[in-house]
């Protein structure tokens, strides 16, 4: 009889765990808990500490928007970091999504060694982050390194402080940033496949030069896939932390001093994590404004096919 | 006439290969200089800079390197590396699995929107969490323990969740559906249907994940103080900055070996890495 209970029981409960919505909740569960353990509730507690001073050692103080009013009138830091990001966006994730389109439309000759050089080509995105790497970036760019040696080879002043210097420093790292488009590329590579043979032949026909067929056709199919790698590399190179860290340390003269390093600094070095929570909320709402900048603008310059384009 | 445009045809062909040849060993320079540096002699590195064949292979570099600092060894950072990259990908590919399953396959109230919330993540700045994060596991006295590192992967990871989605879609609903009119349930249909089916994106998470985990420099910067949990990626900064005056060698023979994980899944499971980037960044 208990037997007879205890089956009952349990099938029900089975057939109580099977129901779509219950099964649903089930699978979705280690999303929905880790993103109110792991995002929600950190997010709330951040928002909270960015209105205190809270240095880790005491308990945290209300200062209202205090953070923030000093972020923008009492900080000249904090007022570069944000120049020098900006900067950092603005050259090197046009010139990375360039790059990747060039190659990746370069790789579209059907060659057999086509595959081969889009490993080569995406190598350096796969462990362009690593420790490893931007340590050996810092020596290429070193007083002694490769690049001055190979200046001196070709003629040219070979005794550049690259790193050393605050007018150059900056274009190591944008150089290690376009150094990656690897990724960028294979996602272009993918839309390029994509992109119906007909359209060229048809162009061909009509007796387009491939300049034209790369302006008329290539570019405006391909428009998502820029507006989706443009939005992506621009989060990331906005986030750009370790290679910053390692090669110039923010420096020389806080030319390179980036957004999330700056940020970085305030919270592990100097210990101010009210300070650096405030500035982390700010940073989420520059990203947000840029990117927002980025959608609106491609209502201009993004093709949708469904919509019945340009032509 | 014809032999012309042949020749001109053949003249481009060659020019085309010199030119993506070339740009394509620009763009492998630096890593076989790191790897041509593992051999060198300190002299050579700063003298003979250029040259990427070292006057004699010789094993000094690596053997020097590995002794590491203070006591510590490579061989310890190298498990610690293989440890937390490990427990963190088994959580991230398992929890992501289950949830893919749920969002691409049940129709359940609030699927919108939780969706909704999980895409929005992959745009969140790590930066908004980070400090709070480090905050509470400060506080539960997790610091200098793997946890923070490992525990937030088996909750799932947007990107990977995407990814594997993308691969269900892919898969004929006909499948599960006559699994449960077979009596089958939904946990069944899970296991013994999608799970077998979607392997090829399962290996694509594991692969490119790992590498993160591995190369993943800023939570083992914030969590960890004390050097014996220190991993790879971490060891090889402070290597660097006890030694870098004098022996680049030894630094550069470290860094290789620190990029052998990644090399190897380069080298042996590239389709997979392809594939995920190609799928993630194109919907359907």
């Amino acid at each position: 009889m208990a037997v007879d209970n205890k089956t009952s029981w349990y099938q029900r409960m089975m057939r109580f765990m099977d129901k779509e919505a219950v099964a649903g909740y089930v699978f979705a569960s280690p999303f929905i808990v880790g993103f109110l353990a792991f995002t929600i509730l950190p997010m709330i507690y951040s928002l909270v500490i960015s209105f205190t001073s809270y240095r880790i050692a005491s308990p945290p103080r209300w200062i209202g928007v205090d953070n923030y009013v000093r972020m923008f009138t009492r900080d000249p830091r904090f007022i570069r970091s944000i120049g020098v990001t900006l900067h950092y966006v603005a050259v090197s994730v046009p010139l990375k999504v360039g790059f990747a389109l060039l190659v990746a439309v370069l790789l579209t000759r059907s060659t057999r060694l086509a595959a081969f050089y889009r490993s080569v080509y995406y190598l350096p995105s796969l462990i362009g982050g690593s420790v490893a790497v931007s340590l050996v970036w810092k020596e290429l760019f070193a007083v002694k390194g490769v690049i001055n040696n190979v200046l001196s080879v070709i003629g040219l002043p070979g005794d550049i402080a690259w790193i050393g210097d605050p007018n150059y420093a900056i274009y190591v790292l944008v150089l290690l940033a376009v150094w990656q488009f690897g990724s960028s590329m294979i996602i272009f590579a993918a839309g390029l496949k994509q992109i119906p043979e007909t359209y060229y032949e048809a162009a061909q026909i009509d007796g387009a030069s491939s300049w034209q067929q790369f302006i008329y056709i290539t570019l405006p199919c391909l428009s998502p896939v820029i507006l989706f790698n443009l939005v992506m590399q621009t989060i990331s190179a906005f986030m750009n932390f370790t290679q910053a860290f390692i090669i110039t340390k923010g420096g020389p003269m806080d030319s390179t001093l980036f957004y999330a390093l700056y940020l970085y600094m305030s919270a592990f070095n100097y210990f101010e994590m009210g300070y650096a929570s405030a500035m982390a909320w700010v940073l989420l709402v520059i990203v947000g404004i840029v990117t927002a900048l980025i959608f609106k603008s491609s209502g201009r310059w993004v093709y949708y096919e469904s919509k019945g384009g340009r032509w | 006439m014809m032999s012309s445009m042949r020749n001109r045809k053949i003249v481009s062909g060659i020019a085309y290969h010199l030119l993506v040849a070339a740009l394509g060993f620009l763009m492998v320079y630096p890593v076989l200089w790191m790897i041509s540096g593992a051999f060198k002699t300190n002299y050579e590195i700063l003298n003979e800079s250029l040259k990427l064949i070292p006057n004699s292979f010789s094993f000094d570099n690596f053997a020097r390197g590995w002794k590491g600092f203070g006591r510590l060894t490579f061989a310890g950072f190298f498990r610690n590396s293989a440890y937390i990259s490990t427990l963190a990908t088994a959580g991230v590919t398992i929890s992501s699995a289950i949830v893919a399953y749920a969002f691409s396959r049940l129709n359940f109230p609030g699927r919108q929107f939780w969706f909704a919330c999980m895409m929005s993540t992959m745009m969140l700045p790590y930066q908004v969490v980070m400090i709070p994060q480090y905050i509470i596991f400060r506080n539960l006295g997790l610091t200098n323990t793997y946890v923070p590192l490992i525990l937030p992967s088996w909750f799932s990871r947007a990107f990977f969740v995407f990814m594997i989605m993308q691969f269900i879609h892919g898969l004929p609903r006909e499948l599960d559906e006559a699994a449960i009119i077979d009596g089958c349930s939904r946990y069944s249909v899970f296991t013994r249907i999608i799970l077998p089916l979607i392997k090829p994106a399962l290996i694509t998470t594991i692969i490119i994940n790992f590498y993160w985990a591995w190369d993943d420099f800023m939570g083992p910067l914030i969590y960890l103080s004390r050097p014996t949990k220190y991993p790879v990626s971490l060891a090889i900064k402070l290597f660097a900055d006890s030694t870098s005056t004098t022996d680049y060698g030894a630094m550069f023979a470290m860094s290789t070996l620190s990029l052998i994980p990644v090399f190897s899944i380069f080298l042996f499971f590239n389709r997979y890495l392809i594939q995920g980037i190609s799928m993630s960044g194109l919907r359907g």
